[in-house]
């Protein structure tokens, strides 16, 4: 009988060495292991031992049957390994191929830089604000001191609609607007478009600017200072030099403009800064008393600084552009450079 | 404004080499634009005496002459210009020279005639731009002297941008005083010269204006040489200071205007009728100017008259009729203070800027007149000799302006610069500007000077102790302000946000002019009227823009004929329209797409952009939102739109957000694009609602999916049919649509809609029966309702 099951065995672990498929090998099993199966009628044998031969006789039974089970397992986790790596293999592809799908656009520069600009004032409690930008007389230059026939409005190039009605020439009315409407502390910054009616290599009829301003008691001259040299430090990443020097705008006053050190040439002098340097970069100032006056803040309780920034001239800057009139014209090899 | 060092210098004594004086104008705030030498670099040019001029042998148009440059043996040179004449005194570069451009001069020989040397013109010195001619030197020049030391060429030009506060700095004299401020050296003033008045002549004056003009000064001078010229120093400072010379009579008025801020005017004393009449001037009144230009005068402008006519405008240019000629023997001079209120404006509207204009317009020291008066008549007298008559001084007190003195307290200029400085440097740095101070306790009574008439409050004040005290040197701090949390309102989506969704679906934004063609907008908003400017830049941009849509598809055209394929832009901004006659400026935000719907890729088929790409796009931001179920697309008609494919997007209360469709193919024609362009145009503020969310007890029971097939007539919208589903009560959780089909299998004028609807019980776990129960009655109702059958 041992013999016989060795060769059941034998026989059993040679069919399984050439099943070449799953299917096969679970024929196989069926075959040995089934009901009908060539150790389950084995076993059946044991019934006819007498009892005292049956243990010895169940155990060979046992151990060749388990000798079956590992031939199996081993040659079915052989053919699964053989299969997974066939599928593997078919399933390969190139994965230098792009990828699919939608692409991607991008926001205009002015929109990235004023972005940019509202992030940094953002981080130390600015809000927003915007305005019109059809004004009326009274807000973009009789509460800012620019009486009718102040020479400042000749620099202004208004385009007008009728005698009191025109396009804003700076965002400034929005400081206007926003004292009208709340009172000190206030701390707004105020992006938009304004226009000018001028169009040249230089200048465009349109473009933005960035309005600031902060209201509240004792704001002085040194504020004014650190915030406006942070800023442009901050906007152009990099610890340069920044020099305020006197100017004139009506509705400030001390005033100043503010040059930073050229970042084309770190300040050695080139096309761009004129050869001195310097780039003017922004105007600011005292927000002066008759413009606290036309908005009824007292000017002895309450002081302020405003400022105003070019957002073309900083991007132009920052981006290296040397068009201004590229920005509307809205060609796409210009504004996918910076999506 | 140009001024040079060397007139500067007669005034300030300075010791500041260039650069650092440069430097300290524009932290002064009299920014300095540019820094040119007087003259080009030359060497070698020394003043010459023509002695002869005789024909070339060998050449019409050149001279063989015999030079003197102080040695014993005069020079041949050839020369061919004009003016070359005997005894004319002029530049010779000698053998040896070298002239700007590194131009060098050797003895050669010009056709066949020796020449050891050069006569120059002004533009071969690098003096002018161009010049006809030799320069003519007077004959006092010194023969052999170096041109350089002669014309004192080794000077520098400054130009100074000055703000519109500095009028005070419109002269030489002004910019001088300001260097005084922080050169240490003191400042010489010019005093008025004494006039000795050898004539009784006067010319009558008589102001009806005084408020326009509170002071007007004039004096006869009689008896002028007419074949004056003007001196050699003279034409040089003129012309470093920007000036051509014209003679010594407009000379020496243009000398004064740059030397002392004073602009001057000389009437021709014989072309005057009667007494002088400043006054405005009369209805249709004309005026033919220097300049030849006529005239018709507004009511609102000063003129000079006399008893005929208007002969000057005021302030800003004399007139042709009374001008002073080449014969010019007897003058008015006058000298007057204009107030920049009347004279503000007027240059502009008639395009004429002067000189006298750019000065008035800012203001004039109303003091100066009497000095610059007399010092106009000591030069004229100097030049052209002449006898002058006593002053008529036209003054009306009540209208000049007086400075009145300014309180200043040392507390201000603690708060408004954060600095602490002691009393006496305040004062110091106020008696620096020319100011008489009154101190008081913790405060200054402070008058400025007639010449500083910018000075009207405290703060003018507080800014000059800060110029004197260099802003540079002003502390800088960390803003330290009271902080308050600012309001974050959360249904409000910001608008970068919804940038960022565009942009992410594949958008460009683009920025467009916000006036354009009406003839655009005629055809885009036909029914809009449009808010038009007065003075437009051209009449492509002359009125304010109704739709984006005008700017964009622009855009679209000019990218498309740049051989993009596809064009997909969008863009925030105002739009402008009319209601009512009152303007209205809504925020919008448009969208445009032409091409693609997707780049060009090899693991999608090509598609062409179509409506429900861009629809996609905007029901992405409703998405965003939370509010893509309360909004609704109905179809609608617009002008700019196709008529088939078009819906206005209606928010949750039913109001008009905006519109969706495809360009109308007329349009698409006129336009010039030729291509289909899908478009949107949405109120912004109403598309940047956003819902907040309130929680819903999440329900464990598992939902069941059922696909119908409806067949239904071809114009039905389906999402009629979804409304009425999402409308049952009950199980319906939601519907999708995930196929229309029309075509083989279905009859002609009927489409296929594949719905899948999504059904779920909250409190239980769905039986088939229910569902079943559910389905029948309601695909029951929808035949009813719409016509509409199971597919079979």
């Amino acid at each position: 009988m041992e013999n016989s099951l060795e060769n059941v065995v034998q026989q059993a672990s040679e069919a399984l060495q050439q099943a070449n498929s799953l299917a096969v090998v679970e024929k196989i099993r069926v075959e040995y292991l089934g009901k009908k199966g060539v150790f389950t009628r084995q076993m059946k044998t044991l019934a006819s031992l007498p009892p005292e031969e049956k243990p010895k006789a169940g155990a060979v039974i046992h151990k060749a049957k388990q000798l079956f089970e590992s031939s199996l397992n081993e040659r079915k986790t052989t053919l699964e390994t053989e299969q997974l790596n066939q599928r593997l293999t078919d399933e390969t592809i190139d994965v230098t191929l792009p990828g699919r799908g939608q692409g991607i656009g991008g926001v205009h520069p002015v929109t990235r830089t004023m972005r940019r600009i509202e992030s940094i004032f953002s981080r130390i409690g600015f809000d927003v604000a915007t305005g019109p930008e059809v004004e009326d007389d009274f807000h973009n230059f009789e509460a800012l001191n620019i009486p009718a026939h102040h020479p400042a409005r000749a620099m202004h190039d208004t385009f007008y609609f009728d005698e009191h009605t025109l396009l804003r020439t700076h965002t400034s009315p929005v400081q206007i607007r926003v004292m009208e409407n709340q009172k000190p502390p206030i701390k707004v910054i105020a992006p938009g478009r304004v226009y000018r009616c001028d169009s040249d290599l230089t200048h465009t009829p349109m473009f933005h600017q960035v309005e600031g301003f902060v209201v509240e008691k004792d704001i002085n001259f040194a504020d004014l200072k650190g915030v406006l040299s942070e800023f442009l430090k901050a906007f152009f990443e990099k610890d340069m030099k920044v020099r305020f020097r006197p100017s004139y705008f009506p509705f400030t006053e001390p005033s100043a403009e503010v040059d930073i050190e050229c970042v084309m040439c770190d300040g050695k002098g080139c096309r761009v800064c004129s050869h001195t340097g310097w780039l003017e970069v922004l105007g600011c100032g005292m927000i002066h008393p008759e413009v606290f006056r036309h908005i009824n803040i007292d000017s002895d309780e309450f002081s302020g600084f405003a400022f105003g920034m070019g957002v073309e001239r900083l991007t132009m800057l920052r981006y290296k552009i040397n068009d201004l009139r590229l920005f509307f014209e809205n060609d796409l090899k210009f504004l996918k450079q910076f999506n | 404004m140009l001024v040079n060092e060397a007139w500067l210098k007669e005034f300030v004594n300075y010791s500041l080499p260039t650069d650092e004086l440069t430097e300290k104008l524009t932290m002064a705030g009299l920014e300095v634009d540019s820094v040119s030498p007087a003259a080009a670099e030359f060497t070698g040019v020394v003043v010459g005496e023509v002695l002869s001029v005789d024909k070339h042998p060998n050449a019409d148009k050149l001279r063989v002459c015999k030079v003197s440059v102080g040695d014993a043996e005069p020079l041949d040179i050839v020369c061919g210009a004009a003016n070359v004449r005997p005894s004319l005194r002029v530049p010779v570069a000698t053998v040896g020279a070298v002239l700007p451009g590194n131009f060098k001069i050797k003895a050669s020989k010009l056709r066949g005639e020796p020449s050891n040397g050069m006569l120059c013109s002004e533009q071969e010195l690098g003096l002018a731009e161009s010049a006809e001619g030799l320069m003519e030197l007077p004959n006092d020049a010194p023969i052999g002297g170096d041109i350089r030391d002669y014309l004192q060429l080794n000077d520098t030009i400054i130009e100074v941008d000055l703000t519109p506060n500095r009028a005070d700095c419109l002269s030489v004299e002004g910019v001088a005083r300001e260097i005084a401020c922080f050169a240490e050296q003191p400042f010489v003033a010019l005093n008025s010269p004494t006039i000795d008045e050898t004539i009784k002549t006067t010319q009558a004056v008589s102001v009806e204006a005084p408020e326009g003009c509170p002071r007007y000064l004039g004096r006869v001078i009689e008896g002028l040489n007419t074949d004056a010229l003007t001196p050699i120093w003279m034409q040089e400072k003129l012309r470093r200071c920007g000036q051509r010379s014209l003679g010594p009579l407009i000379d020496v008025t243009n000398y004064v205007l740059l030397e002392l801020g004073q602009p001057l005017h000389a009437f021709d004393l014989n072309k005057i009728d009667g007494e002088l009449v400043v006054r405005l001037a009369k209805p249709a009144e004309k005026l033919t100017l220097l300049n030849e230009q006529e005239v018709e005068l507004d009511g609102d402008v000063l003129v000079i008259a006399d008893q005929s006519q208007a002969l000057a405008m005021a302030g800003v240019m004399g007139g042709q009729l009374s001008a002073v000629g080449d014969d010019t023997r007897d003058i008015f001079l006058e000298c007057a203070f204009f107030s920049p209120l009347t004279i503000a404006g007027k240059s502009r509207r008639y395009g004429l800027h002067t000189d006298a204009s750019h000065r008035f317009e800012r203001g004039v020291d109303p003091e100066l007149a009497y000095r610059a008066l007399n010092r106009a008549t000591e030069l004229l007298i100097e030049l052209a000799g002449g006898q002058a008559g006593p002053v008529t001084d036209v003054s009306s007190k009540q209208h000049l302006p007086s400075a009145k003195p300014i309180k200043l307290r040392l507390s201000q200029v603690q708060r408004l610069l954060g600095i602490t400085l002691n009393d006496d440097v305040i004062e110091s740095y106020l008696t620096k500007l020319g100011m008489v101070i009154i101190k008081n306790e913790g405060e200054w009574s402070v008058t400025a000077p007639s010449y500083r008439f910018d000075m009207a409050i405290e703060a003018d004040l507080i800014e000059e102790i800060a110029r004197l005290y260099g802003y540079d040197k002003l502390p800088q701090n960390s803003l330290n302000t009271s902080a308050k949390l600012a309001l974050v309102k959360e249904e409000v989506q910001p608008l970068d946000r919804i940038k960022d969704q565009l942009v992410d679906l594949g958008y460009q934004e683009a920025i467009t002019y916000s006036f354009t063609d009406e003839k655009v907008l005629s055809e885009l908003t036909p029914n809009d009227d449009v808010y038009r400017l007065k003075n437009p830049i051209s009449s492509e941009l002359s009125v304010m823009r109704t739709t984006l849509w005008a700017g964009l598809l622009k855009a679209v055209e000019t990218n498309l004929k740049h051989n993009e394929e596809t064009v997909k832009f969008f863009e925030t901004g105002l739009k402008f329209t009319l209601n009512n006659g009152i303007l209205q400026q809504d925020q919008m935000l448009s969208i445009v797409a032409t091409g693609n719907a997707m780049p060009e890729q090899w693991a999608e088929k090509p598609r062409q952009f179509d409506f429900y790409d861009i629809k996609h796009a905007v029901e992405s931001i409703l998405r965003l939102n939370g509010v893509l179920n309360s909004f609704t697309f109905k179809s609608v008609e617009h002008p700019a739109l196709h008529p088939g494919q078009s819906a206005e997007l209606l928010n949750d209360k039913s109001e008009h957000v905006g519109y969706v469709g495809l360009l109308h193919p007329v349009l698409e024609k006129a336009l010039d694009i030729n291509q289909a362009v899908y478009m949107a145009e949405l109120n912004q503020s109403m598309l940047q609602l956003k819902s907040i969310p309130i929680f819903e007890t999440v329900t464990k029971y598992p939902s069941v999916r059922r696909d119908i097939a409806l067949v239904m007539d071809k114009n039905l919208h389906v999402n009629e049919i979804i409304d009425y589903i999402n409308s049952q009560q009950g199980i319906i959780k939601s519907v999708l649509v995930f196929d229309v089909y029309e075509g083989k299998g279905v009859e002609t004028g009927r489409k296929s809609v594949a719905l899948g609807l999504i059904l779920q019980d909250k409190s239980k776990t769905l039986v088939e029966s229910e569902v079943e129960e559910f389905l029948t009655e309601l695909l029951n109702n929808i035949n009813k309702l719409f016509n509409a059958q199971l597919r079979e």
